[in-house]
């Protein structure tokens, strides 16, 4: 029999039909929905006189718009609230499972899936958000869709898709302590680019990937969209196995034993090819951070600011310049002499527990730094902030003088009153600096969850490594 | 979803890389719970000087004459040309309709993000991929002085200027199937009710713990 690959794996178990010229309709297992992509797909459900086809295929949440400093949606103001409304009135028209905005279970789309072992090895899990690739972290086939899709899954649990190439990406190992998840993913778009994984499938490998937590997995397949890929994956260890054991919606008894057995088949065949392979060196990655209006502008925390003369093309050098404009800094610049307003620690890339925890080590006894105007976190669930104050790390977050919201997606794109204000400078645990994302204006830096808190207690980055 | 018929339009040049979704619709507009009404904010961070909010009359805003989607000569373009990885970053869909209600039908890139490409085919808008050679002479075409004029036409799939100047492009045939009969997916989907109950008989012997719910 031919090695497959994990994604060959994961495709071949979902095709429902294949047409002759290769496009297949592929069965979905799990669908995440919030309250911002999907009321146009709930309102053509309705309008073609639809339901669901399954139910309890499907799990809801609030999360984009929501506001941090309290759970009353009347402080989000009217339009956000009148969407929030919508999910929770389409959820109780079409039968469908919702953590609503009380619920201790609400949280980012793509922390409470896995958390509540909604997201298990070996689904397709798609939402209508393009960090779905999160889910990725278990051996699951997931990836972001868009509206039309959310309502095709809704009415017929499946999508219309054709088989992406395959890209494997593998890190030796092991990195060097302080080099985080995040550190790897910044440091992997920084050699690729953010298109360098369009039209594949990314299965990540090697020691540097199977020595992460299972949150360092979520961190780094979060943000293969960043990459251009739609989907990338891990293959299944004890790690994985560990993780989803006893959660609410895992399997248990006999139909655990049942589904270890398949789970433990979910890596690629010795021998499987790959159409492309790019091998990076676990212990030259450090601490990363991006200077720029795209992820793929990032460096080493130690490293400068480009020269344009180092870009590869015209037109690479012409958006460095744009960037640089944007950003207000020039080339040749050290990263650690970059100035911060803002520290935001939160999103779907890095609100887990394990981020928290780093974060607030960094914290312990130290106190914001003068310049910051303000610093945030927001933890990516109900119940990772429950477990957090059972840590008492929230009350290490405060002593060092920064705020501790409720859950939601927060200033990672700015939805809500949380922002930043024009020319205002933010190191940043998301996973996108576009030009506005926190705001209008606004200037991301991109970094792990200890390097915001090391930039939070210094005022500018520096290297979390030599703060200790 | 209305069919896609040939037609001649101009086209607007955005000679920009990496243009993401954030950019092509703002997401204080995604607060929307329509499919419409998204043209006047296509591009709003950078059309218009100042900050934008939904329910705002965008004839008052003072716009910026630097972006190319404010110069005169571009007025009621129906193409969109652009640079590599166009609609890279988040999935919304909010970002073709946004194209669409500007009077966008035609997207010329170099290539475009995987998320975005597909939304558009969903909404009877036609991205087209051509190799970055071509797409540095159409930016010079339509950057000089006289608005350039392409005919597109998807069943012969090319782009025409002139009777000596024109391009060729490849596109998937069952996309292009679906949009030039306007089909809709779901409707596609459903007539294959029997071969999804059939998967998911054989699904739940295989892995049935994929069909329970143990909450
Ligand atoms: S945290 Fe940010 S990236 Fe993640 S789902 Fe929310 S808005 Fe999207």
């Amino acid at each position: 029999m031919m090695a497959k690959t994990l994604y060959d794996k994961l495709w071949d178990a979902h095709v429902v039909r294949e047409e002759k010229n290769g496009t297949c309709l592929l069965y979905i297992d799990r669908h995440l929905l919030h309250e911002v992509t999907s009321p146009q797909a709930f309102e053509g459900l309705r309008l073609a006189g639809r339901k669901p086809w399954r139910q309890t295929a499907n799990l809801a949440t609030p999360d984009h718009n929501v506001p941090t400093t309290s759970r009353d949606m009347s402080a989000a103001g009217p339009i956000s609230r009148t969407q929030v409304e919508t999910l929770d009135n389409n959820c109780a028209e079409f039968g469908i499972t919702e953590f609503k905005l009380e619920d201790i279970r609400q949280g980012i789309v793509h922390v409470i899936g896995p958390e509540q072992g909604a997201t298990l090895p070996g689904m397709t899990v798609v939402c209508g958000d393009s960090h779905t690739s999160t889910h990725g972290a278990f051996a699951a086939l997931a990836h972001g869709i868009g509206t039309s899709e959310i309502e095709h899954v809704l009415a017929t649990q499946c999508l219309i898709q054709k088989k992406s190439k395959t890209m494997q990406i593998i890190v030796d190992g092991p990195v060097s302590s302080g080099t985080t998840a995040k550190d790897i993913i910044l440091a992997i778009i920084g050699k690729i680019g953010t298109a360098g994984g369009t039209g594949y499938a990314i299965e990540f490998a090697g020691q540097g990937i199977t020595d992460l937590s299972m949150e360092g997995r979520m961190s780094l397949c979060n943000m293969t969209i960043e990459a251009g890929a739609r989907a990338g994956f891990v293959a299944v260890d004890e790690k994985t196995l560990a993780y989803v054991k006893d959660r609410p919606y895992a399997p248990s008894g006999d139909l655990w034993e049942q589904a270890v057995e398949n789970w433990r088949t979910l890596h690629s065949d010795k021998g499987a090819k790959f159409d492309k392979t790019i091998t990076l060196d676990g212990t030259d990655i450090q601490p990363q951070v991006t200077w720029g209006t795209s992820p793929e502008m990032v460096v080493p925390v130690s490293g400068k600011i480009p020269e344009l003369t180092e870009a590869t093309s015209a037109l690479q050098a012409e958006s460095w310049q744009h960037a640089l404009d944007y950003m207000g800094l020039q080339s040749g610049m050290p990263i650690q002499d970059i100035a911060l307003d803002k520290v935001f620690i939160g999103s779907c890339t890095n609100s887990r527990i394990e981020d928290l925890r780093a974060a607030a080590e960094v914290l312990k006894g130290e106190k914001v730094a003068a310049n910051i105007k303000l610093a945030m976190v927001v933890p990516g669930s109900g119940l990772v902030k429950r477990q957090a104050e059972s840590e008492g790390l929230d009350q290490l977050f405060i002593a060092a003088g920064f705020e501790w919201r409720q859950p939601g997606c927060s200033m990672c794109l700015a939805m809500n009153p949380d922002r930043l204000e024009p020319g205002e400078r933010c190191a940043s645990t998301s996973n996108r600096n576009f030009e506005g994302r926190q705001g209008q204006g606004g200037r991301t830096h991109l970094v792990s969850p200890a390097m915001a808190a090391a930039a939070a207690i210094t005022g500018h980055f520096v290297d979390v490594r030599e703060l200790s | 979803m209305n069919k896609f018929e040939s037609f001649t339009g101009l086209v607007c040049p955005l000679d920009r890389a990496n243009v993401d979704t954030d950019a092509i619709i703002p997401k204080q507009f995604l607060k929307s719970t329509q499919r419409s009404g998204f043209g006047p904010n296509l591009f709003d961070e950078w059309r218009y000087l100042d900050h934008g909010e939904p329910g705002m009359d965008n004839h008052l805003r003072p716009t910026n004459p630097r972006f190319v989607l404010n110069d005169p000569r571009y007025e009621d373009a129906d193409i969109l040309l652009a640079r590599e990885n166009f609609g890279c970053g988040s999935s919304r869909e909010h970002a073709p309709w946004a194209l669409l209600d500007y009077g966008f039908k035609v997207l010329i890139a170099p290539s475009f993000a995987d998320i975005f490409y597909n939304n558009c085919f969903k909404n009877g808008i036609l991205p087209i991929t051509l190799p970055t050679e071509q797409i540095d002479q159409l930016f010079e075409l339509a950057t000089n002085d006289a608005a350039l004029e392409l005919s597109i036409n998807l069943t012969t799939q090319t782009i025409q200027q002139d009777e000596q100047t024109h391009w060729s492009f490849d596109i998937d045939l069952f996309r292009k199937h679906c949009l030039l009969e306007g089909l809709d997916d779901i409707d596609l989907t459903l007539q294959h009710v029997d071969d999804i109950k059939a998967y998911e008989k054989k699904r739940t012997q295989q892995a049935p713990w994929l069909f329970t719910q143990n909450h």
